[in-house]
């Protein structure tokens, strides 16, 4: 239903959904980097001041390894995160979901030279709206995509609500019995009315049964579906 | 089976492997099981995907089964080892194998270079056309045979020269390489501006008479500085011919194919660019060393990248 996943098929006969990150995340990520970049060059240009001609020297190294090369090790050594992305929840992983190692994490960081254009990632923004995965030129020439990646557990649990099973009056399909199963996970994140005027419209389910009685009938049915007694 | 018994029956089992993806340190398993297991999780996912259980469910085994293909294809390759086996042979032979590519980057670049240096013997006022008059005057202060150190403003020191050319010399070099992604547009334009430039100004004050001073700069850093743009240029090069003439491929698989070998190109690229800044901080500025020897050690530097280029790696070539 969704086309902001995808479906990348491993060894083991499965197919594994990738859910892809679109620009919005990706820029405030960038945006994250970027503020950590000017902190590491503000703090070493504090010290390397101190130095006088010198310093200047040691300033431009920082800049060139912050700019260039930072990301890329990040992404490397660190899951395919850098802070930003951390911080997002979204990381890089190559085209076929295994984490992305250095030739791909260079690759991709050598090229924002090219997306960066003409300003604040025109190009590159131009690139991800136009490909199916959100892929910037440098992503399409590394072969990475950049997905979300949520290792902390999800802060709200999606539960069927427990009630007495009710076996429905006619027969489903499965994919109708799914629809009734995401409805049920999903009734504690809608509102009471909301849930209860979903829940009359299937008719030859719920007859002609008033909301309340008919979310309770539906969640009475989705146990039944999930097998609970 | 129904979503609850099937949940109840392998809840256990899910745990288990969550903790396990949790805490490498504490396994509630013997690790070498850890592949089976991930095997079962996958039929498990299929199983629940197929008997169209509820999206948590499936969402969650999807999540589990995600982390563990990660931990177990993630590829743990030793990469020191490899590092100088790639100086050692794999750069050269990568650069022979590319030779089209780089040939084409080196006229693109050495062409218009030669070129300019020659015509600025037989018509000096042509520079006009290439340099503002603000660049010359800065040229001819950075040459003057009068400094005591060459090619930088007296004030300057040779660290924060260094910091210098690495910051813009490599970021030259990374972006006529991106620029390649413009169907090689980009690497064209990068390689000729900085032929005609270089050329411009080599061409300029051997005119004027600063040989001594111009040509002695340069000559020490000339060969990794010179070869790392003409390489960087390939590479861009590189993913540019795989979008202009993918060949049977799609654009899109072409150039993924492409950027492996251009990187590997761009990791040596960088090292050169890294290796000649050194030396532009720290040797070619000196005024102590002679003419002759800093024009020697210049030529020996020619002599030796022609000779890693064309022979390094042969050895190992039939493996």
């Amino acid at each position: 239903m969704l086309d902001t996943t995808r479906r990348v098929a491993t060894p083991e006969g499965i197919e594994l959904t990738l859910r892809l990150a679109g620009p919005v995340p990706r820029a405030l990520a960038w945006a994250i980097d970027l503020a950590l970049r000017a902190a590491i060059l503000f703090a070493v240009s504090l010290v390397a001041g101190a130095l006088g001609k010198a310093g200047m020297g040691v300033i431009l190294l920082t800049a060139f390894f912050v700019e260039w090369l930072l990301p890329a090790w990040f992404e490397a050594l660190w899951n395919g995160q850098t802070p930003g992305k951390r911080a997002m929840g979204i990381a890089v992983l190559n085209d076929d979901g295994t984490p992305v190692r250095w030739p791909g994490a260079l690759t991709r960081n050598l090229l924002r030279a090219v997306d960066f254009l003409p300003v604040f990632y025109g190009v590159g923004l131009a690139a991800m709206l136009a490909s199916r995965d959100f892929k910037r030129l440098g992503d399409l020439a590394a072969g990475t995509v950049v997905v979300y990646i949520d290792n902390n557990k999800q802060s709200v649990e999606r539960k069927i609500p427990e009630a007495a099973a009710v076996v429905p009056p006619v027969a489903l399909d499965l994919d109708e019995q799914r629809a009734l199963l995401d409805l049920a996970e999903r009734s504690q994140s809608l509102t009471q009315e909301r849930f209860e005027e979903l829940a009359e419209l299937p008719r030859p389910l719920v007859g002609n049964l008033d909301g309340e009685r008919a979310a309770a009938r539906l969640l009475g049915m989705a146990n039944h579906i999930a097998g609970r007694q | 089976m129904r979503q609850a018994p099937f949940e109840a029956l392998h809840a256990r089992e899910w745990q288990e492997f969550d903790a396990f993806l949790e805490d490498k340190k504490n396994p509630p398993f013997d690790p070498a099981q850890m592949p089976e297991r991930y095997r079962r999780l996958c039929h498990e996912l299929a199983l629940a995907q197929d008997r169209r259980y509820s999206p948590d469910l499936v969402d969650r085994l999807n999540r589990l089964a995600l982390r563990g293909h990660h931990l177990l294809y993630q590829n743990r390759r030793r990469e020191s080892g490899r590092a100088v086996e790639f100086l050692l042979g794999g750069f050269p032979r990568l650069v022979r194998a590319e030779w089209r590519v780089v040939a084409v980057a080196a006229l693109l670049f050495f062409g218009p270079l030669g070129v300019l240096v020659a015509v600025l013997q037989a018509y000096p006022e042509f520079v006009h056309y290439l340099l503002s008059p603000d660049q010359l005057a800065q040229f001819h202060s950075m040459y003057d045979p009068a400094n005591r150190r060459l090619g930088m403003r007296e004030a300057d020191t040779s660290l924060a020269m260094f910091g210098f050319y690495i910051w813009n010399n490599v970021r030259i070099g990374f972006q006529t390489f991106a620029g390649g992604l413009a169907f090689g547009v980009g690497s064209i334009w990068f390689l000729g501006a900085n032929g005609v430039i270089i050329g411009a100004v080599a061409g300029y004050l051997t005119q004027v008479g600063y040989t001594q001073t111009f040509w002695s700069f340069v000559a020490g850093h000339s060969s990794p500085e010179l070869l790392a743009i003409v390489v960087s240029g390939a590479a861009g090069l590189r993913l540019g011919m795989a979008l202009i003439a993918p060949g049977g491929l799609s654009r899109k698989s072409a150039l993924v194919a492409a950027a492996k070998p251009a990187v590997r190109l761009m990791y040596g690229a960088a090292l050169m660019f890294m290796f000649a800044a050194f030396v532009e901080a720290f040797w070619s500025p000196m005024t102590e060393v002679p003419f002759d020897v800093k024009i020697g050690v210049g030529l020996g530097g020619w002599a030796l990248a022609l000779a890693y280029f064309l022979l390094a790696g042969r050895g190992r070539a039939a493996r």
